[in-house]
């Protein structure tokens, strides 16, 4: 009975700091400014089941997208057999599903522990890329310091749970074939039979204190790990799904037009100029122009940050990147994040929203990063989670556009052109026709 | 090449009672860059061959705002849409041909919320469509046997618009060959210019994107660079300078491979 209370409390201490720690992120997600969307619910399932499920973008790049699969696919399945130790764990049963299962049983058994070996496979390949191979994405200046301990640590902390899961399960068959009290005959082990030799020597009782460590060691892990996630670009596990599904689904040409701006422009082109304001309450201090910190992207911009797996495609496909300008569209993601859990942060401590004089621009990103985007859109085009870095990068521009007046002098005499001329450069517009005397 | 083109503006057309199919919208490349206008000449030549009843706004079409948007400068961009909407829409124009995609794109997909809205085709497909239909026939002019022509994808057509078969339609009627650069189609890399970058200097870096995409072409040895965009065609024709290759590698725009195939320029 003890076991099974301790192992109650665990897993509620686990899941519930893990609950705890989701909700501040979904407030601080919601800290952005609202967007609906509400539209095409069906293409929406369609985009997620492509390109989340179907990890269409991933293979793109076939070495890592294969090797992903693995893991992506040994994890889903895997959780299978942790929702039977959960059960088990509960009940002080072991091996819940067995009886009901029968022979399907054994099969489940022997096909996860494949799926087990092949994950930790896909780990040691994916350790040698980020740490010996010399892959330019992982190699950029973003990627220092916590973003590489994090993705190490994520891999190791993969492998040390499916050797767990394997060390327990090799304890286990020797534990049933010497017919040891409890441990029923169930399941069968390709892969870990090959782990019994280095447990056969020892005593049935001393086993039995192994098979007991891997599990809670296999249990514990799992609750550890699920409290790592959130902290971790690991978070995408979680995020990707609904990231995918909110996804941009128009044109990524298409640049929203600004509500704010549009009522003063219709002012200035047709309305009365003398008609009496709709309305004389005050709204408080006037919505800002673009974006100049967190608080001032939506929510699917902040959403997208959250579910940023560090990986830098966008960012090696980036011309401006690719040519040795300073931006990069992935640290355009992870400072976001940052930011807006800093801004969290402050809350948290103060209990309330605060001014801390710190700002997305400014803080995190310069007007230098700003002012290389071509706003191409490769880098939308490469995110294997539809994240749209894009998006944030214009709204800053706009920020510096609208309400600092700041852009380099040769955009601002493109801007006089424009507005003087009605084209970016100084010809008279009564010139635009001349190309047609030049004709014939 | 013989009889005169007559270039009809908006204004005429409507004050002779008539109504023509397209709004053929130039600009301001197209109306004002000496290389662009070769551009602009060439489609106009390939519409009046194949008899397409058009007009154009001349003195008042205004700049679509692309640059001014992309520069985040929301006021001028959406003042700019409002003065060209009100043109539009005061002629009732239903179809327009760009010829530069960030006017298409603009245009195609910003204009609608504002008032505008009108169906848009990108040169590159309208002239593809004159082939197919049969309205344009590509006879007497220059052969490109034995010529390797690669064709650069505008962001603002290929990724912003998911566009990129009519351009390669239009090509493959030529008797050249069309090669790919390793970066193509929906992975083709920017040529430099886009997000206003046409009008200012680079961001301090370590090579220009316009050099690093002309290597794509001469990796693909390719002795025409076709484009779709004015831009991309004066950065390109920059990048093929910058190797000393202007002898060797022509950069033209799809309507001028075309008029000149058809021989009409
Ligand atoms: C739900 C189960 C999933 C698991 C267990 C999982 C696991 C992992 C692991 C361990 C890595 C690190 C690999 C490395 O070191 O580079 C990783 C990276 C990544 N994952 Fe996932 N993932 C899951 C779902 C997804 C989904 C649904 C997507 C969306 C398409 C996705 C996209 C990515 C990307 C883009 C990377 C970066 C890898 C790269 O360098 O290309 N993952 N994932
Ligand atoms: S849109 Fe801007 S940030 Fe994204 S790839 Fe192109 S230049 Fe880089
Ligand atoms: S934004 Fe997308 S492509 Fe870029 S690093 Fe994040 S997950 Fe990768």
């Amino acid at each position: 009975m003890i076991p099974q209370i301790i192992f109650t409390l665990l897993f509620l201490t686990g899941t519930g700091i893990f609950a705890f720690k989701i909700k501040k992120i979904r407030r601080n997600i919601f800290l952005g400014k609202p967007l609906e969307i509400k539209d095409n619910k069906a293409e929406r399932w369609k985009t997620m089941a492509k390109v989340a499920m179907g990890q269409s973008k991933m293979v793109v790049r076939p070495v890592a997208g294969f090797f992903h699969i693995l893991i992506y696919v040994g994890f889903v399945l895997i959780n299978i057999e942790v929702l039977e130790i959960i059960i088990d764990g509960l009940t002080g049963e072991h091996r819940f599903f067995a009886p009901y299962l029968g022979s399907f049983y054994n099969f489940l058994i022997g096909f996860f522990e494949i799926l087990a070996l092949l994950v930790v496979v896909a780990c040691f390949v994916f350790l040698y890329r980020r740490n010996i191979s010399s892959i330019r994405r992982f190699k950029m200046p973003e990627m220092k310091g916590w973003p590489k301990l994090d993705g190490n640590l994520i891999l190791v902390v993969e492998v040390v749970l499916m050797g767990a899961l394997l060390k327990m399960n090799a304890c286990d068959q020797i534990l049933q074939l010497r017919g040891a009290d409890h441990y029923m005959v169930a399941g069968s082990f390709p892969i870990s039979q090959f782990l019994v030799p280095f447990f056969d020597g020892f005593e049935t009782g001393t086993l039995i204190t192994f098979e007991r460590i891997f599990w809670w060691a296999h249990i514990t892990g799992i609750l550890i790990f699920l409290n790592y996630v959130p902290y971790s670009k690991h978070f995408h596990i979680i995020l990707a799904f609904p990231n995918t599904y909110y996804s941009n689904l128009k044109p990524k040409g298409q640049l929203n037009n600004m509500a704010a701006v549009k009522k003063e422009v219709d002012l200035m082109m047709g309305g009365d100029p003398f008609a009496t304001p709709e309305t004389t309450v005050d709204d408080g201090p006037p919505e800002r122009f673009g974006v100049k910190d967190v608080t001032d992207l939506n929510w699917k911009n902040l959403l997208d940050a959250y579910s940023c797996t560090e990986c830098g495609r966008c960012t090696d496909n980036c011309p401006a990147n690719q040519t040795g300008k300073l931006l990069s569209p992935r640290k355009v993601m992870m400072d976001t994040r940052d930011r807006i859990e800093e801004v969290g942060k402050n809350i948290d401590k103060a209990g309330k929203p605060v001014e801390d004089g710190i700002s997305l621009l400014g803080n995190y990103i310069t007007e230098e990063e700003l002012w290389a985007c071509t706003t191409c859109n490769a880098c939308v085009d490469a995110c294997p989670l539809n994240i749209d870095p894009l998006n944030i990068i214009m709204n800053m521009r706009r920020y510096l556009i609208m309400e600092e007046s700041k852009s380099p002098d040769s955009v601002t005499s493109m801007f006089n052109n424009v507005e003087n001329n009605g084209a970016p450069w100084a010809f008279p517009a009564a010139d635009r026709g001349k190309w047609i005397d030049e004709l014939n | 090449m013989s009889t005169p083109i007559h270039v009809p503006t908006m204004a005429q057309m409507i004050a002779s009672g008539e109504v023509p199919e397209v709004l053929f919208w130039v600009g301001c490349s197209g109306s004002f860059d000496d290389r662009a206008k070769r551009i602009t000449k060439a489609i106009v030549k390939i519409l009046a061959k194949a008899n397409v009843k058009f007009a154009v706004l001349g003195a008042e079409e205004s700049c679509s705002g692309d640059p001014a948007k992309r520069a985040g400068n929301e006021f001028l961009f959406q003042m700019q849409a409002a003065q060209n909407i009100m043109v539009l829409n005061g002629y009732d124009v239903k179809k327009i041909v760009t010829g530069c995609p960030h006017c298409f794109n603009t245009i195609k997909n910003e204009y609608p919320e504002l008032g505008g809205n009108y169906n848009v085709i990108h040169h590159t497909q309208f002239i593809n469509d004159l082939i197919k239909d049969g309205k344009l026939v590509i006879a007497d002019g220059k052969s490109f046997k034995g010529k390797k022509i690669t064709f650069h994808d505008p962001c603002y057509l290929g990724r912003a618009n998911d566009i990129y078969e009519a351009p390669r339609e239009a090509l493959m009627k030529l008797d050249a060959e069309l090669v790919e650069m390793k970066r193509c189609k929906a992975k083709g890399l920017c040529c430099g210019a886009g997000g206003a970058q046409m009008f200012k200097e680079a961001e301090p870096g370590n090579k220009e994107v316009n050099v690093e995409r002309t290597e794509d072409a001469l990796e693909a040895k390719a002795d025409i660079i076709a484009t779709g965009c004015p831009f991309c065609n004066t950065m390109m024709t920059d990048g093929v300078k910058n190797f000393n290759k202007e002898e060797e590698v022509e950069v033209k725009d799809i309507a001028e491979l075309i008029a000149e195939a058809a021989d009409l320029i």
